[in-house]
């Protein structure tokens, strides 16, 4: 399993990751944002909280284009590509979860009701549990992966659990949020994509904020497939 | 990895002397800081942080390197 110098190894894309995510934060707080009731300030989240499931979602993405690779190829190789994209794909979710927690306390939370009425109609949100299962479907492609010892069963196990993953990604996170009522915004349409939702103003940093996060995990993701080889390579040895 | 250590004490070298250069001259750095209701105090914080994990990946990486390298 000798490893031809690829991608990887690339910097030039390493350095626009750096500088992307520094313009991210630096213009995603100096520039102005229209004013909006509620949100007020905390519509800056859009530049970290959405684009960290964007991020999910393009790792996911290509993840289970590995897992494709790896049924069409059987090259072990593949297998550790879709591994780790989905492992940083995970954490990436997680952050975005988590992260949504903390802005909806400020935003969907009524403070004029006692704390558990509130946060009762927030755990009922479509969205939310659309995004739980999502993850918890990905945690257990992981608890499958590490369970089976055979390196080949795994392998095949775990791509074409990843290809079932993946398509239930589509009805939790796309499909159900969309037709259910949700204090989310999106089910008008694309969230954080459509006209109504963002203006231009918040696009200029948008877009280079979501391509600058998802490098980020793609960087995470590359080093972590780099060190599973080495181990690999070491095991043959 | 040793110029990789330069430039890490380079950097330190011009943080710390900003925030010297704060301190003697209240018209400048100072002003700015603290203008605009204190965002730049938070933009600061976060450049910082995001620096540091960023500088992280960046050793991992090489270290990485070094250890196919050697391999």
């Amino acid at each position: 399993m000798t490893e031809a110098k690829n991608y990887m190894h690339k910097s030039w894309w390493k350095i626009a990751c750096v500088l992307l995510l520094l313009y991210t934060v630096i213009a995603g707080f100096l520039l102005k944002v229209p004013v909006l009731p509620i949100l007020g300030e905390t519509i800056r989240n859009l530049y970290f909280h959405v684009c960290m499931w964007f991020a999910m979602m393009i790792l996911f993405t290509v993840s289970v284009v590995y897992a494709v690779m790896y049924l069409r190829s059987f090259n072990l190789k593949y297998d550790i590509y879709a591994r780790q994209y989905a492992a940083v794909g995970i954490v990436m979710g997680v952050l975005g979860y988590a992260t949504g927690a903390i802005w909806m306390t400020y935003t969907w939370a009524d403070p004029n009701n006692p704390a558990f009425q509130s946060f009762g109609a927030l755990a009922r949100e479509p969205k939310l549990i659309g995004a739980a299962i999502a993850l918890l479907i990905y945690f257990a492609y992981m608890v499958l992966r590490d369970s089976i010892n055979d390196m080949d069963k795994r392998a095949r196990i775990s791509a074409v659990y990843n290809i079932f993953a993946y398509a239930m990604l589509f009805p939790s996170i796309w499909i159900l949020p969309r037709v259910m009522d949700s204090l989310h915004p999106g089910r008008e349409g694309n969230p954080a994509l459509n006209q109504s939702d963002i203006d231009g103003g918040m696009r200029i940093v948008f877009y280079p904020a979501v391509i600058g996060w998802t490098l980020l995990g793609t960087w995470i993701a590359t080093l972590k497939i780099r060190l599973a080889l080495l181990k690999e390579k070491k095991m043959m040895q | 990895m040793k110029s990789l250590n330069k430039i890490a004490l380079l950097l330190v070298a011009l943080v710390s002397s900003l925030g010297a250069a704060a301190q003697k001259d209240n018209g400048g750095l100072d002003s700015l800081m603290r203008s605009n209701n204190r965002i730049y105090v938070v933009v600061a914080v976060l450049v910082t942080i995001l620096l540091g994990i960023l500088f992280y990946v960046m050793r991992l990486d090489r270290k990485i390197t070094k250890l196919e390298k050697d391999n």
